[in-house]
């Protein structure tokens, strides 16, 4: 007598399919002979935000009108880059409020005496005097202009 | 606990002043989306008795002759602000609570040491300089305190108040009414008057049993705050959204269901957007649509549904708009307003599929949605949009005097002169 032995399913599975797993993904073939010798020379990309923008924050670009300013490069038409939280120092070109308008000049201080240069002679320096309304914008950092 | 309160003066009046600085000193008012009330006052207009949300044309006379200088509101540069100063309020203190578009709460308990007043100031200044915005800072030993010392700052010449001893605190609450303490609204406000609690200190001196019956624990709370003691903590991340609601007035009185259809799909394809963006699904959809509140037949009519599945798929959600839109909708009445409202959200991590339901394809949904989003962020909201939108959109509101989005649009920079002055 021969004894039927079945083979007994205790437990069935299945597969979970709703998991994902991320597996790397080896872009460098692997290669039996030399590595690529510039591999471990990779640093990123060079971004010119961070090359002109020190404090993002305080960074808002502004269009130029105008050619006052034509001896430091500024064209009209040019876009300056302006940092709100640097120092406005003499010889500085800022972003300055007169009266109401946003105008770009050189600062000038001399003697206590604030002056909003032009760079170019056909326009005249503005002295800031008591009644005037007068305050610093921003600080213009570069300027962008194409060629 | 030490909190300051950072708050923005006038913020959107503000804003738009930061970028066309002849507006300082100048009556200034922001309309709200579609120009419909006033959202914002410079101090000028404040001083003209203009209350907030007033309907504009009901100042339309005072405008003219008080040449008030009147904005359509321009979120993109009050986001854009709104940013910045957070951002730089974050290097005063490691914990900051962003509260609303222009208030954040700032634990400074760290800072004991110093004197505070001054730390405020600089941090006024700060902002100031680097963002153009003015902003009043109150300090106290509680978020509610915080509150009532930011409305002393905003009228002090400083901007800056610390709420420092008991009595200092006694002193001002029994100025105060009690409807200005954080919370309380309109409803309670006349409950409380009905008990003879009129000013904040009445209110905080007020029988804890009586005050806890009406309130629950959040009255409790909100005396313990009062009395100096923190209960509401720094909230440093943000609560996920619970709903998000799109809905315009229209142009002109609308009262067929086709301009109404165009409506509702545009607003719902903006909500399911905004809800994708929040990486966030729908359980429950809202539809509504209702005349002006002056209008001689008024009507308010709206309909919520329970979505068979949550959803942030257009397509879908706006079957089941539309389909509500229709039982809702009745003709002959002039319609001014509709919206779109999706509550119920969750985090689009859980799935749960409908038992009624064959296997859908998720995927592909999502790959098509997903590239409807790209392209309308590279090429300009609406670019792709679903045909029933229609192309003339009669009804459709238009900002008539936003300001330029001088800080989000390359051509609307703001522009200085190389020149003459004036």
């Amino acid at each position: 007598m021969t004894t039927n032995n079945p083979t007994l399913v205790a437990q069935t599975y299945r597969p979970v399919l709703k998991t994902k797993i991320a597996l790397p993904l080896f872009t460098c073939p692997v290669s039996a002979g030399f590595p690529s010798p510039a591999e471990d020379y990779v640093e990123g990309k060079l971004d010119l935000n961070q090359y002109l923008i020190k404090h993002p924050v305080a960074t808002f670009f502004v269009r130029v009108t105008g050619d006052s300013m034509i001896g430091s490069g500024i064209h009209s038409g040019d876009l300056l880059i302006v940092d709100r939280s640097l120092e406005a120092k003499n010889n500085k070109v800022i972003i300055a409020v007169v009266d109401g308008e946003l105008l770009v000049k050189r600062l000038r201080i001399q003697k206590k005496q604030i002056m909003l240069v032009a760079d170019n002679p056909e326009y005249p320096s503005l002295v800031i005097q008591g009644e005037m309304n007068f305050e610093v914008w921003g600080v213009v950092t570069n300027v962008i202009h194409p060629l | 606990m030490i909190v300051a309160l950072v708050d923005c003066n006038n913020f959107y009046v503000s804003c738009e002043r930061v970028f066309q600085p002849k507006l300082w000193g100048k009556p200034v008012v922001v309309l709200s989306n579609n120009d419909g009330c006033v959202v914002a006052r410079s101090p000028e207009v404040k001083a003209l008795g203009v209350a907030m949300g007033v309907p504009f044309f009901k100042i339309a006379p005072l405008v003219r002759e008080h040449d008030i200088q009147v904005f359509s509101s321009n979120y993109a540069l009050y986001g854009d602000l709104s940013n910045r100063v957070m951002t730089t309020l974050e290097q005063f203190s490691p914990e900051v609570e962003i509260y609303s578009i222009d208030e954040a709460f700032i634990n400074l308990s760290n800072f004991a040491q110093m004197n505070l007043s001054d730390y405020a100031i600089s941090i006024k200044e700060t902002v100031r300089q680097w963002t153009g915005i003015p902003v009043s800072i109150g300090i106290g030993p509680s978020k509610v305190l915080a509150k009532v010392a930011t409305e002393v700052a905003k009228k002090i010449k400083l901007g800056v108040y610390h709420l420092e001893s008991a009595e200092q605190a006694d002193e001002i609450l029994s100025k105060m009414p009690v409807r200005d303490i954080w919370g309380i609204g309109s409803r309670l406000n006349k409950w409380l008057n009905t008990q003879g609690i009129l000013t904040a200190l009445q209110f905080k001196q007020a029988n804890e049993g009586l005050i806890q019956k009406k309130m629950g624990v959040v009255g409790q709370r909100l005396l313990l705050e009062l009395k100096g003691y923190s209960c509401l903590p720094i909230e440093v991340m943000p609560n996920p959204k619970q709903e998000t609601c799109v809905s315009r007035s229209f142009a002109k009185p609308v009262t067929n269901l086709g301009e109404l259809k165009e409506a509702i799909t545009l607003y719902l394809s903006r909500a399911a957007e905004k809800i994708r963006n929040q990486k966030q699904r729908a359980n429950i959809l809202i539809v509504f649509i209702r005349s002006s509140i002056y209008a001689e037949q008024p009507v308010s009519r709206s309909l919520a549904i329970t979505l068979p599945t949550a959803s942030n798929y257009t397509p879908e959600l706006l079957a089941h708009a539309l389909g509500s839109l229709e039982t809702i909708y009745l003709p002959n009445y002039e319609y001014k307003k509709a919206g779109v409202i999706l509550s119920g959200l969750q985090p689009e991590s859980i799935r749960q599929c409908n038992l009624f339901e064959t296997e859908r394809d998720w995927q592909s949904q999502e790959k098509l949605i997903a590239v409807v989003d790209q392209i309308n962020r590279k090429y300009g909201a609406e670019t792709l949009t679903f045909g029933i939108v229609g192309k003339k959109q009669s009804w459709r509101m238009r900002s008539e005097n936003r300001s330029w989005r001088f800080t989000t649009k390359w051509d609307e920079l703001p522009l200085a002169k190389a020149g003459y002055w004036n």
